[in-house]
């Protein structure tokens, strides 16, 4: 899996864009996403996700089921 | 670009930034340890009491009692000079979107177009776009020194945006002095960049020194790579703030400090925030209103948290410090705003408007234009005192009262009633014989009068606003508000038109005294007053 930016709820305030440890985050039309091929879920980075913990609006950032859980190498 | 031309609403995030001085009468270091500049000892400001007109801000050669240095830094900007937001505007330009804490009375999502609050702003910009506005500002007002970056988010939670804006603008407008702004969480990080680019002026919002209180204003703030909550929160928070303020004092940077007066909350313990900011060498203390509706969609919005009426906000401010150090002037205004105090124009430099400008910054043709500003401030400064020597009177009764003032500026009573967006409060004391006015704030309303015709539903909550005044000063009012004002007890007067403030605050009060000697008059005490809720919006 990795994590997704829910558009619609994203201000655009990029607390999230230079937390990633991956560079996944991209500015698109004001708002932010992520690229899902990049995200590791933090997992061997840190102890929770940094665009969760960083993201001003609840529930802005969640899990994208559609993605395997990513598994560290 | 077209990602910048989403609106982009972040509300509130620290409500800092920009508190235009109207009348910063009494400058003065909050005391505590001593300033070091240049070797020597800033252990005060640039002082002045209000009627009695003596030393203010505004001379040329600064106050015997300032060193030279800080009264180069503060004397032309808008924040902390009373005179000088008369005549200097400021800017900020709105590259720090992030931040890394959360704040109850802020909302980070928001979506309605007509927002006008602290932290709001309608365009984020690129370093590069912002280095451009403000070089269209600078050349178009030439009065425009100072150029400071509030948010919307916090400044030094974009730390590569804020510096890189700094380091531009340090090279392309030198003359323009740099300000920030933040809630201080990351500032112990960032002391060395602000001193590398001489950003002279450094506003931290403190709310509070006891993490007991901080739970109640912070869920969480987002600090070595984790969300923390809570009371460890507040903890980590308010050690950073005081650790900060200790590092920019000692480096010789001014700090302000700002407060949000959340009644119920930390109402009384700001009393202990005063004390712990000016041990620390805080120049200046501002303790702003809380701002909070519940369409703002904010946790204190919502929960129905209210914001302080005029009356508590006062006494917090005269209990922090018997009127001096303190700022009474905020306008709480936005990210983005332009211009001159109680002004906006940031309309007249949107991004596009600003891409089709052909800007030339010409150094010289600022310096002369400011040169006759000062002349013009000077000869200004001259008048206010001998009109106010004139009508300074010993003796009479002893007593303390409020008056509202419509003013357009020049710092004359010389606005209409009806054109009134907002009015400054001035506190007249009269004690053992001496009488001293003191500006203690202003109170925005809406707009009366559009078009020729007063709109008489707006008047209950002029009133309302003003309610706290024994009288208001105008250049003219009509005959309906005049009757509505008698009526509520407030003495509409408009034969001070044209005069300076303090001239017609002076002479109204010698006149309504004498009235009150010759029993025409009755002193009856006066009731609170609401404090209207959101930035001010020039009309």
């Amino acid at each position: 899996m990795a994590y997704k930016i829910v558009s619609s709820s994203c201000t655009g305030c990029s607390a999230c864009e230079p937390e990633c440890p991956n560079q996944a985050i991209v500015e698109k039309n004001g708002v932010f996403l992520i690229k899902p091929e990049k995200c590791t879920e933090c997992i061997g980075h840190f102890d929770e996700p940094q665009c969760v913990a960083a993201c001003p609006v609840d529930n802005t950032v969640i899990i994208d089921n559609s993605y395997p859980r990513y598994a560290a190498a | 670009m077209q990602e910048n031309t989403r609106r982009l609403k972040l509300i509130g995030v620290n409500m800092t930034f920009t508190a235009e001085s109207t009348n910063t009468s009494r400058l003065k270091p909050l005391g505590g340890i001593k300033i070091e500049v240049a070797g020597q000892a800033a252990s005060s400001g640039c002082e002045s009491s209000g009627g009695a007109g003596k030393a203010s801000c505004g001379s040329a050669a600064g106050p015997a009692d300032m060193p030279s240095e800080i009264w180069e830094k503060v004397k032309n900007h808008p924040c902390y000079s009373e005179e000088a937001h008369h005549h200097y505007a400021r800017m900020h330009v709105a590259v720090a979107p992030a931040c890394n804490i959360q704040c109850n009375y802020c909302n980070r999502k928001y979506d309605c177009s007509n927002e006008s609050r602290p932290g709001v702003v309608s365009q984020k910009l690129t370093p590069d776009q912002a280095v451009k506005k403000v070089l269209a500002v600078a050349s178009e007002i030439p009065q425009m020194t100072v150029l400071g970056i509030a948010g919307p988010g916090d400044a030094l939670a974009n730390p590569k945006k804020t510096f890189e804006t700094f380091e531009r603008l340090q090279q392309e407008a030198p003359d323009i002095k740099l300000c920030l702004s933040t809630n201080g969480l990351a500032l112990p990080d960032y002391v060395d960049e602000i001193v590398k680019y001489n950003v002279d002026h450094v506003t931290i919002t403190i709310n509070m020194v006891d993490a007991a209180v901080g739970e109640k204003i912070y869920p969480w703030i987002f600090y070595n790579h984790k969300r923390i909550t809570g009371r460890e929160a507040a903890q980590i928070l308010t050690e950073r703030q005081m650790l900060g303020l200790e590092m920019l004092t000692a480096r010789g940077v001014l700090t302000k400090i700002n407060s949000v007066l959340i009644p119920g909350v930390n109402d009384e313990h700001l009393i202990e925030v005063n004390k712990a900011v000016k041990a620390r060498g805080a120049f200046l203390h501002n303790i702003m209103p809380l701002i909070s509706e519940p369409e703002h969609g904010t946790v204190f919005g919502l929960t129905g948290q209210r914001g302080p009426s005029a009356q508590e906000l006062k006494e917090v401010q005269d209990a922090c410090a018997g009127g001096a150090n303190l700022m009474r002037h905020c306008r709480q205004c936005r990210a983005d705003a332009v211009g001159l105090l109680g002004e906006d124009r940031s309309d007249e430099f949107t991004q596009d408007k600003v891409d089709q400008m052909e800007v030339v910054y010409d150094l010289e043709k600022r310096r002369e234009y400011q040169i006759k500003v000062e002349a013009e401030r000077q000869a200004q400064h001259s008048a206010k005192e001998a009109a106010v020597a004139m009508a300074q009177t010993q003796g009479g009764l002893d007593m303390k009262l409020l008056v509202a003032v419509a003013t357009e500026g020049q710092g004359k009573i010389n606005q209409h009633f009806g054109h009134a967006t907002e009015f400054q409060i001035y506190e007249i004391t009269a004690e053992l014989g001496n009488i001293t006015t003191a500006f203690i704030g202003h109170r925005r309303v809406d707009l009366y009068c559009q078009g020729g015709y007063g709109e008489d539903e707006q008047l209950p909550s002029i009133v309302s606003a003003i309610n706290d005044c024994h009288a208001v000063l105008v250049s003219k009012i009509g005959a309906c508000p005049r009757d509505e004002l008698k009526a509520a007890g407030i003495e509409p007067v408009e034969q001070y038109a044209h005069e300076f403030i303090e001239h017609g605050l002076l002479a109204w009060f010698n006149d309504y005294r004498a009235r009150i000697a010759r029993g025409k008059t009755e002193h009856q005490p006066r009731g609170d007053a609401h404090i209207r809720q959101g930035a001010y919006l020039a009309a």
